[in-house]
């Protein structure tokens, strides 16, 4: 299990450019003008963000717990395919993120898709890269559009955490795959006589980094603990977060979100670990990973989640072609500082922020870490400090800590919130940032298109 | 010479760090008044709501040390803060990066005359700490880096501690490696402290107890993790971090949140009911001292007086078991024992510098040829130090053994969890293992460790400088082949050095470099940084055949094959020499040796040195080895070994050979005492003319070597501080004694004779 690693700095960075396509091709352009500067290149092919959806985020061992991954999977398909009315044979690639792999369904790509009713015909594969998983699904497909090898791609994430792949140990692995290929009865019976209690202890999925050997929560606590991040503007942070997810829900913002008939069960149609809560209940809580004196507690980290998301992206002359409104413009990925310097954007250009909430531990030293220049000139080698950002712009329709966080899903929802909050807030330029386990990260800007 | 020896007492190693002894504690008083009138340097407090943060920094070095200066500071800032009516409690820390309390001076008690003295400063000690220890205001030991001996002490006086699980983080009380004890309420506390077992455990061995250890052990209450970067260097907020739980804990405690007495689980009620028993407690003792006795041969005073000062405190009480400690160190820092080894941790920091300076460039690709027991763990203990190593052998078979025996040795420290996989494998992939000398022409050194035989070597040495770039060291690992020999067939010879490693590579400390009268000064700074890197001691020695090490066991062996002729069995010499102190006994060591090497290096020196060398009869040897008794790798030689099996029986077939060549006994010098004095005198007599001949730059680096190198016995300090506590005089006279019988194989020589008749010459000041 990799939560989101809050170490990384590093920042890969792809920008999109959201415009409306309700305007003609001259609009367009004439719009275009108008914006402070285009992030387009002469030369570059432009390729667009059509759609986004995502199934309910569910706590894991709720309504989807009797579910496969590939279920959530072809259900966030089904839910493209039918906002979209996409033809099912317009699709030149699908790929899929993740991050704990069902080993039954191990391209989930492929077993979602085929049963969404996606032609055989259309490759398929899954990429895993922790809680950047679809965000990696997603740069995937605009490297295949950019090399001119497809036009139309859908890329998704799922993760599903109530059934996890449990082990039998290594020992019992190896006696049971002896016994496959014992010949006679004696040597089937001289293995099964090796065996002893300790084969009969399970391996549980690591909960840790494998080359660091340290857990997500340990480290987040550590990372708070490195950059003064207190307990309590943790809690504050997680409440806020709460609230405005409950708020966006009940204002129905969070229009990404599909109904999905759960076979069995009832249909869903929202998040379910949306709790606002009290600061003075948040308070009551102990450490969850560093005892007794941590700061990262089960309220103010993400919980377990199943969940999956997928969008739809194609190069502009396509989607124009088929008559579809895009949502945002997807480019080659650079560095996000970076970015922004070559953009000649600053912070203050951003009028939405969508970061990944994996701890508010880990999210609110990233935002202390963005506001230091000793760090910035110690770590990333700048001048000065890139600037956090401002709270008011930030994450307003909830976060990975209050809607939950799939892994391999959560990148999707971050690009699509971002595309959507443009449009309903009339901003310009829209940041997304998320992290991962191993000390990576991605991050993208988007630039509206005035309605 | 590839010795397998593993010296039981070795040598505490924390770089710079003073294994601590907190004593010479002024009175509170005379401190005080004294302490008026002059700025505190070294320890500092400040109050935060009413917690004191005491902060200790010795400003003057690396590591805090409790010198006077320390001590003073520390018991007026202690007065104060208990006079302070805003303060509740307290939290000592360090302010110093990645050390807590290394030490104390030794050369403190060193300064004493006599053991009343001694045990005074041990006194003023415990007195400070049993302050402490009662003090109404709790204190909290907040730890970071090195916490041994007197810093322990103290940490352990205090009412609750926190510690960081830095790596760094070392709690210890490494005393009885000075032959020492822990002299400031340690052999008291400790055992009420982890029990008496653990107590044992720890003051017996000296070993270094990483912080979750210490936590599992109940020597720390709670733990630190190190933070990574933030907004400041992570060594300065880790620290500040650990200081803001400590102050939380602190805090904890004095409003009652914190219990001081822990609630036993049901295995400490047990074991506490068990250690109740007085029989039970005698048996430990029992079998404690026994353990002793059989690893020590009696021969370190040191451990036995540990138990004696846990018993005195665990059966006649507090009083008694403070006197007896207090006592007890005061003996104990006088006996030429803990002289010894306190000589040998001296020369031991002196050894981990590099007197040649700094070199001109720093090795960073090293390749090393021969991918045998000797080139694979040369590079198993240079791949993990950040140098990128090529392992070249001559044969896929070869290089596979070498790369399997690195991998072994790095996965067993992630079996015992010093390192994690991902260090080892990420380590690993600083291993290139090849056939040939490609990617030589970036190498910065090569170290040769090919088969002893001057024709290979010379042959070697030209393809190598066929392809190596002209800086490159070229360095020769040989037992015995004089450098000069080798470099005969190099074009660059002011680039050829002789780096003497000892097998196994990577549990050996010692490394001897050897350098020719061509050597550059460049290329010993080269060498010298390289074997430091690699974390050896290292000694720098002149050329010549055998070198020091070499040499100096080969005269010591010749007398033992002699020994074997006239009838003494293995057993019993092994007896003899490991009674005298030696870790390894001389027929064992000859097995382990290889009887074909020490045949080889007989031959070799015999040659050299004339008759001098001779004794036993080379050809004992010769004939065993073509009988295939070449020692432990060939399963028999002076022992049988059977694989799995930790007792050996003496190998039967020797007889034979013994018998052909028998020598009838002189009973005028075949005592037992005597036959351990022909085997030591032939050594330290050898050891010493090495420094006449300017072969050894000094008794300090002979010392080391001896020890270190040869397993010569640590409690005698070295050849050269056995001969000025033994007497040079008595030496000689018995040599002299040993010359009628046998000959020049005894002769004393110059210096000797010149320490003989002139007692104030020494050695070691």
């Amino acid at each position: 299990m990799k939560w989101g690693q809050p170490l990384s700095l590093t920042l890969i960075v792809f920008s999109t450019a959201t415009r409306s396509l309700s305007t003609s091709v001259q609009l367009h352009a004439q719009v275009q003008t108008k914006s402070k500067k285009t992030l387009a290149k002469p030369g570059v092919k432009n390729i667009v963000l059509v759609e986004g959806v995502r199934t309910p985020f569910l706590l894991s061992g709720t309504t989807y717990a009797d579910l496969m991954p590939h279920d959530l999977a072809r259900a966030a398909l089904q839910g493209l395919l039918h906002k979209t009315s996409l033809p099912k044979d317009a699709v030149d690639y699908i790929i899929y993120g993740t991050v704990i792999q069902e080993v039954k369904t191990s391209n989930v790509a492929r077993e979602a898709s085929l049963g969404a009713g996606f032609s055989d015909k259309i490759p398929s594969h899954t990429v895993t890269m922790a809680c950047i998983s679809s965000n990696v699904a997603m740069t995937t497909g605009v490297g295949l559009i950019t090399a001119g090898q497809c036009d139309t791609i859908v890329a998704g994430g799922v993760e599903f955490m109530s059934d996890v792949p449990i082990r039998h140990s290594r020992k019992m692995r190896k006696t049971m795959l002896a016994l496959n290929r014992a010949k006679t009865l004696g040597q089937r019976l001289s293995l099964i006589g090796s065996i002893r209690m300790a084969h009969l202890t399970p391996e549980l999925p690591a909960v840790a980094e494998f080359s660091t050997a340290e857990t997500m929560g340990h480290s987040a606590d550590r990372l708070a603990a490195a950059f003064g991040v207190t307990r309590l503007e943790q809690d504050e942070f997680a409440l806020r977060s709460h609230t405005l997810a409950k708020q966006a829900q009940d204002a129905g913002l969070l229009s990404d979100v599909i109904s999905f008939k759960v076979p069995g069960r009832d249909t869903v149609a929202k998040d379910n670990g949306i709790r606002p809560s009290s600061m003075e209940q948040l308070a009551k809580l102990k450490p969850a990973f560093i005892k007794p004196h941590g700061t990262v507690t089960a309220a103010n980290s993400s919980f377990l989640t199943d969940g999956a998301s997928a969008v739809l992206i194609m190069s502009e002359e396509k989607a124009l072609a088929m008559g579809y409104k895009p949502k945002a413009y997807l480019r080659p990925a650079y560095g996000t500082p970076k970015v922004l310097a070559r953009a000649g954007l600053t912070m203050d250009d951003i009028d939405v922020f969508e970061f990944h909430e994996a701890f508010a531990g880990q999210i609110m030293a990233n935002l202390k870490a963005l506001d230091s220049d000793w760090f910035a000139q110690t770590y990333m080698g700048r001048k000065a400090k890139v600037g956090a950002p401002a709270m008011e712009k930030f994450n307003l329709w909830g976060g990975s800590l209050s809607l939950g966080h799939p892994f391999g899903a959560t990148g999707c929802r971050l690009v699509t919130t971002v595309a959507h909050r443009l449009l309903k807030e009339g901003g310009q330029y829209g940041l997304v940032a998320a992290c991962a386990a191993g000390g990576q990260g991605h991050a993208m800007v988007i630039e509206a298109y005035p309605q | 010479i590839y010795i397998y020896i593993y010296i039981y007492i070795y040598i505490f190693s924390v770089d710079d760090c003073l294994p601590a002894l907190w004593f010479d504690l002024k009175t509170l008083t005379r401190v005080y008044i004294l302490s008026i009138c002059t700025a505190r340097t070294h320890v500092n407090y400040e109050v935060k709501e009413d917690v004191a943060v005491i902060r200790m920094n010795d400003p003057t070095s690396k590591v805090n040390t409790l010198s006077v200066q320390m001590q003073n500071e520390m018991i007026e800032v202690f007065n104060e803060v208990l006079a302070n009516d805003a303060v509740q409690s307290a939290v000592l820390i360090s302010s110093k990066p990645g050390c807590f309390i290394a030490g104390a001076d030794i050369n403190m008690i060193q300064a004493c005359n006599t053991s009343e003295e001694v045990t005074k400063l041990s006194q003023e000690g415990q007195k400070m700490f049993a302050r402490i220890e009662k003090s109404p205001k709790p204190i909290v030991a907040a730890i970071n880096g090195p916490c041994l001996g007197g810093g322990l002490e103290f940490a352990i006086a205090c009412q609750y501690r926190v510690a960081t699980k830095s790596k760094k983080t070392v709690l210890g009380t490494p005393e009885v490696m000075l032959g020492l004890l822990p002299g400031a309420g340690g052999t008291q506390r400790l055992p009420k402290m982890v029990g008496i077992p653990g107590a044992f455990d720890m003051m017996l061995t000296g070993r270094n107890i990483r912080a979750d250890k210490a936590k599992k052990m109940g020597l720390v209450h709670q733990l630190v993790d190190p933070l990574g970067p933030g907004l400041k260097s992570p060594e300065e907020r880790t620290i500040e971090y650990l200081e803001e739980v400590a102050i939380q804990c602190a805090k904890g405690i004095v409003n009652k949140k914190i219990s001081l007495t822990k609630e036993k689980g049901m295995m400490q009620k047990v074991q506490d009911y068990v250690m109740g028993i007085e029989f039970v407690r005698q048996q430990i003792y029992k079998t404690v001292t026994a353990k002793v006795m059989k690893m020590s041969k009696g021969l370190y005073p040191a451990p036995l007086k540990i138990i004696e000062s846990v018993k005195a405190g665990l059966e006649q009480g507090p009083d008694s078991g403070y006197l007896a400690e207090a006592q007890n160190f005061g003996k104990l820092a006088m006996t030429s024992e803990s002289n010894a080894l306190i000589g040998l941790y001296h020369g031991q920091v002196a050894c981990k510098k590099n007197r040649f300076g700094v070199p001109e460039r720093p090795v960073k690709n090293l390749a090393i040829l021969g991918a045998g027991l000797m080139g694979a763990g040369i590079a198993q203990v240079t791949v993990d130090k950040g140098i990128h190593t090529v392992l070249k052998d001559t044969t896929v078979e070869g290089l596979s053994r070498g790369q399997q025996q690195v991998y072994k040795g790095l996965n067993d420290k992630t079996k015992k969890k010093t390192i994690t996989s991902f260090e080892r494998d990420f380590t690993l992939a600083s291993l290139t293992g090849q056939l040939d000398y490609s990617g030589f022409e970036k190498a910065d050194m090569v170290i040769e460790a090919v088969f002893e035989d001057l024709n290979i070597k010379h042959r070697v040495i030209k393809e190598v400088e066929a392809v190596i770039p002209p800086h490159c060291i070229f360095a020769t690992n040989t037992s015995a082949l004089p450098i000069k020999d080798i470099a005969a067939a190099s074009i660059r010879p002011e680039k050829v050095i002789g780096m003497h490693y000892f097998s196994p590579v990577d549990k050996m400390q010692l490394l001897e470099i050897i350098t020719t009268d061509k050597t550059s000064k460049d290329t010993t700074a080269s060498a010298v940084a390289v074997g430091l890197k690699q974390g050896k001691v290292i000694i720098v020695v002149g050329d010549g055949p055998g070198f020091y090490t070499t040499r100096c066991l080969a005269p010591m062996l010749a007398e033992a094959v002699r020994l074997l002729q006239e009838g003494v069995d293995p057993k019993k010499l092994d007896a003899l020499t490991t009674g005298f102190g030696f870790p390894v006994g001389a027929a064992t060591l000859a097995d382990e040796v290889g009887i074909d090497v020490a045949a080889h290096v007989a031959e070799d020196l015999g040659k050299a040195f004339g008759s001098r060398f001779g004794g036993g009869n080379v050809e004992v040897l010769k004939t065993m080895v073509e009988k295939g008794f070449k020692g432990r790798k060939s399963g028999k030689g002076c022992y049988v070994y059977t694989p799995g099996l930790k007792s050996k029986d003496v190998n039967p077939d020797i007889e034979d050979v013994l018998e052909k060549y028998k020598l009838t006994p002189n009973p005028l010098v075949s005592s037992d005492s005597d036959v351990q004095y022909r085997l030591v005198s032939r050594f330290v007599n050898e050891a010493v003319m090495c420094l006449q001949e300017g072969i050894l730059n000094g008794p300090v680096e002979g010392d080391i070597g001896a020890v270190f190198g040869l397993g010569f016995p640590p409690c005698l300090g070295g050849p050269f501080r056995f001969v000025d506590t033994f007497g040079a005089n008595k030496l000689v006279e018995k040599m002299k004694r040993y010359e009628e019988v046998y000959g020049n194989h005894f002769t004393p020589c110059q210096l000797l004779l010149d320490h003989a008749k002139d007692s104030s010459k020494r050695f070691h000041k």
